[in-house]
């Protein structure tokens, strides 16, 4: 009954949250110097007299207030109807759809593969401090944290895929060849760039929390009654250390799945790889305006289940955790 | 001698900063029209003597550009924190004058951490049309939140200390409060969460540049570059793509050093 009430609580506030999403970036396309006559037009604009771009503002009623024309807007949305993408020709829900789908493939795998690496990386560094292995890990998250995501994409694709042509450096697949032809081992084989790419980018925050976490541990009283009793560090690592380390990394990635998708954006980027995040980029530099918004509208909602996730874990999880004080993160 | 290390060690580092941020606004004058002089004889030369980091497709020397397009991420990272540090401290101290604002503040905070980093910049940056003034206001304003979530935990907290309540009981008005209680407390740490805000700052200014909505191809900007470099690769011009990124890293690496350092220190 508690549980219920608390997780209506947080999907009421996921639905406010929304909205003020909503609200935030019809307001940002409303200030927008892009004319939207022109970019409903496209190509044909030079073709259209003024009075004919009058009538097309009437007929969609541009000229109206902004509070009238998002609310249209919204009602639209809720019945579905996300408008239709000029990039792509096609509904932006299938236009995202159809890239969620391959991107889900890079983002679900570098993210897995990030928490295990993050979270092994991390107990190792953390269970002895100041150990030479302590240092090397460290020094590597310090260094990826602050690493350009893109520039890492791009030194892989130099050494990889130019001087030692292991991996393929573009796309998703051969280019000219027919998606529904591709070989499963193709696919996986362009995806193991990418993947190794964001996954290297994503383990530096997780091992370095974990890290904090055993180092925690292994000073607290816990760890002193166990060594007095004879154990070993790698025992306390693994029977303490694991179970106390691996929810909060568990909720860590959660939250970040946010920091996760725009690694994958530039990724995709850079490897052209034909997933939502270069859809993004398409629709921001070629002002496909409906597009943008769906885009923002549907990784919200992505980013909010993650944070709405990894709040109800600890509580579902830690009953001490029943009133829970925020832990402040600083420009995450 | 002991206890004084980390203030010393604070010292060095903002004397260090100082001298790193003199010789990157000044980076400007003494590098001239060098970034965006064309040599038609040496176009997309190997590193060398003559070269020191090669040079890239209209001959224009690559040293030069990733120094100068240091020195403008370093400008737009430096007022994108300010600018953002400022709206944070702001609005937390607004948060302290009644539940209400808090509230509304809260709900602001968790609607922009809500929406993915990039995602929201890319919005702000296409809705201010590019430039160096959007790239300025859109980093800042996605990087406000979560130093405003920090202050406004701090401010709480100082809220239910006793010499407020004192303070209060002796009549002090809310805008005394305000400027000499508040204020005062939260500065410190706000400048600290500037420094840190500063290389995420001038990483995501890199990545909008990159994606192409950011700086205008004209300027000599780390993302700019690495775009260019992008279209190279094939070829093997290795350099193009390697210096400037190293540059960027060595940049931020050593801001983020600093700003933790000082952190430790207060």
């Amino acid at each position: 009954m508690r549980l219920a009430l608390a997780t209506l609580r947080r999907l009421l506030r996921l639905g406010l949250i929304l909205l003020c999403v909503a609200g935030v970036s019809f307001g940002l396309m409303m200030a927008s110097p892009v004319d939207p006559v022109d970019a409903y037009l496209g190509p044909l604009a030079a073709q259209v007299s003024p009075e004919q771009r009058e009538l097309i503002a009437q007929r969609w009623g541009f000229d109206d207030p902004a509070p009238l024309q998002f609310g249209r807007w919204l009602q639209q949305l809720m019945s579905g109807n996300l408008g239709v993408s000029h990039v792509y020709n096609q509904p932006v829900g299938e236009v995202i759809g159809q890239r969620f789908t391959r991107s889900i493939a890079l983002l679900g795998s570098a993210w897995l593969l990030s928490l295990l690496l993050g979270f092994t990386l991390g107990v190792m560094a953390g269970a002895k401090e100041r150990s030479p292995l302590d240092k090397v890990i460290s020094a590597y998250a310090y260094v990826t944290a602050s690493t350009p995501t893109f520039w890492l994409a791009l030194l892989g694709v130099l050494l990889f895929s130019v001087y030692l042509g292991w991996a393929p450096a573009c796309c998703a697949g051969p280019v000219g060849v027919p998606s529904q032809d591709i070989h499963l081992a193709t696919r996986l084989h362009h995806l193991v760039l990418p993947v190794s790419t964001l996954t290297l980018l994503g383990t530096a925050s997780i091992t370095l929390h974990t890290r904090a976490r055993m180092v925690a541990l292994m000073r607290s009283d816990i760890a002193t009654h166990a060594f007095a009793q004879g154990a070993t560090r790698a025992d306390i690592a693994w029977r303490h250390g694991v179970r106390h380390a691996s929810l909060p990394a568990l909720t860590l990635a959660l939250a970040s799945l946010g920091e996760l998708f725009g690694g994958s954006i530039l990724i995709e980027q850079v490897f052209a790889y034909p997933g939502l995040g270069q859809a993004t980029v398409e629709a921001g530099l070629r002002s496909d305006v409906p597009l943008l918004l769906g885009i923002a509208l549907f990784t919200t909602l992505f980013v909010s289940i993650g944070n709405m996730l990894a709040d109800s874990l600890y509580h579902m999880v830690d009953p001490r955790m029943r009133r829970p004080r925020k832990p402040g993160s600083i420009a995450s | 001698m002991k206890a004084a290390q980390p203030r010393l060690r604070a010292l060095a580092c903002s004397g260090l900063a100082v001298l790193l941020l003199l010789a990157l606004l000044s980076g400007q004058w003494w590098l001239g029209d060098l970034p965006g002089r064309m040599q038609f004889d040496a176009r997309l030369a190997p590193p060398g003597l003559d070269h020191w980091l090669g040079t890239d497709a209209l001959g224009r020397e690559l040293w030069a550009r990733t120094l100068a397009g240091l020195a403008l991420s370093f400008r737009v990272g430096l007022l994108a924190a300010l600018l953002g540090s400022a709206i944070a401290l702001g609005l937390a101290l607004l948060t302290t004058l009644s539940p209400r604002l808090d509230a509304l503040v809260r709900l602001l905070i968790d609607t922009l951490l809500s929406v993915p980093h990039l995602i929201l910049l890319l919005l702000i940056a296409f809705a201010l049309g590019g430039g160096l003034q959007a790239v300025v206001i859109a980093v800042a304003t996605t990087h406000w939140p979560g130093l405003a979530r920090v202050l406004r935990a701090e401010l709480l907290q100082l809220r239910a200390a006793p010499y407020i309540g004192i303070s209060r009981a002796l009549g002090k008005s809310q805008g005394f409060i305000l400027l000499h209680h508040f204020l005062p407390h939260a500065l410190p740490h706000c400048l600290v969460g500037a420094l840190l805000l500063f290389p995420h700052a001038i990483l995501h200014e890199a990545a909008l540049t990159f994606l192409g909505v950011g700086l205008s191809p004209s300027q000599p900007a780390i993302g700019i570059l690495l775009a260019d470099a992008m279209r190279y690769l094939s070829g093997g011009y290795w350099w193009l793509g390697v210096f400037p990124g190293l540059g960027l890293l060595l940049m931020v690496l050593g801001i983020e050093r600093i700003a933790s350092g000082l952190r430790r220190a207060l």
